[in-house]
């Protein structure tokens, strides 16, 4: 005898697709590369829907506001973003990674 | 990405097949794709999709060339838990949160009844043919904690025989002595022997239930992050 007990586990897909289903706009964030020392590896994806909710993250907390900001526009805009993030970046003095490592996270839109 | 692509996506991972997302970082294509199967707005060519293959089976997620980027979708990690004991209570859930597949086997039906859990499956059966149908692997790790020789000793059997990445047993230094002389006895070698880890959890002086399944997914994180270090 096998019983399992599947409560949604943290999965922003699963976010994504909630929300899409029910109408409302909303975009993946995943980290696509990273140099030097990162919070979060490759592959890591954050959900961000028309009214700024989100799930999962891409970093340490360092960078997500600026990443849910973007992934709002994008959403505007309807087209993709490739955002970069890092001690390199004129933005960081506003934006970083305190780490001192450099990512790049991409945007899209998941159209319904 | 589409919603349609997004719902096939989670359909595959819901069914535990290996598969990926490429992405075309500069149009915004995607195609999902496993070994056989490749649906979607983006074109691979047959190099590109032979490199992505060969992502998926090492899961390795990253960019192919400066535009294309594989995300790989491996199936959960699992972990079996012998003894639906005080310990498997905070060890299951644990072990969940951290993202595997928990299966908690005990063959005492009051024991498995009351180890349910979010995220957890329990098995009353016997160890043994427990682990012929969980058939454990590589991405498997097998911890047991009932203390009882007919109980743990079966699986540990089984554990040994497979690839899993990991094998534990609770116990103290006395009892793991004793169990080591009985699996000898069964003709496991001494390297054989060497990949139980007993007693078992990182030595943080842990005490309550808690505290113990702490030391337990600390260690199981720390020899399957090892191998990738």
């Amino acid at each position: 005898m096998t019983t399992t007990f599947d409560e949604r586990r943290d999965d922003p897909l699963a976010d994504l697709e909630r929300w899409i289903a029910q109408g409302q706009k909303a975009a993946l964030a995943t980290v696509v590369a990273t140099w030097g020392s990162s919070p979060r590896p490759v592959g890591s994806h954050m959900a961000v829907n028309e009214t700024g909710d989100f799930t999962g993250s891409v970093s340490g907390g360092c960078i997500e506001g600026a990443v849910i900001k973007a992934a709002r526009e994008s959403l505007a805009a309807g087209r993709t973003a490739l955002l970069e993030f890092g001690v390199s970046n004129e933005m960081a003095w506003e934006v970083g990674l305190a780490c001192g490592g450099r990512i790049q996270v991409f945007v899209e839109p998941v159209s319904s | 990405m589409n919603l349609q692509l997004l719902r096939t996506l989670q359909q595959w991972r819901a069914q535990k097949r290996p598969c990926a997302m490429v992405t075309n970082l500069t149009s915004g294509a995607s195609v999902l794709m496993d070994e056989n199967a490749a649906i979607g707005d983006l074109a691979l060519s047959a190099e590109h999709l032979r490199t992505a293959r060969a992502r998926i089976a090492a899961d390795q997620s990253g960019t192919i060339d400066s535009e294309l980027f594989i995300r790989v979708y491996a199936p959960p990690l699992r972990m079996i838990i012998v003894g639906a004991v005080h310990i498997a209570s905070a060890l299951a859930p644990m072990a969940a949160m951290a993202g595997f597949d928990v299966t908690v086997v005990d063959p005492r039906e009051t024991f498995a009844r009351s180890g349910q859990m979010a995220g957890v499956s329990s098995m009353v059966a016997w160890p043994d043919e427990a682990m012929s149908d969980l058939k454990p692997d590589a991405r498997t790790a097998v911890v047991t904690l009932t203390h009882d020789p007919k109980l743990d000793d079966p699986a540990l059997a089984s554990a040994l025989r497979s690839s899993a990445f990991y094998v534990g047993a609770l116990g103290s230094r006395k009892t793991h002595a004793k169990r080591i002389e009985r699996l000898k006895a069964e003709g496991f070698s001494e390297a054989d022997l060497a990949r139980i880890h007993g007693p078992v959890g990182l030595d943080i002086n842990a005490l309550t239930p808690a505290e113990i399944a702490v030391s337990i997914v600390a260690q199981v994180i720390d020899v399957l992050r090892a191998e990738a270090a």
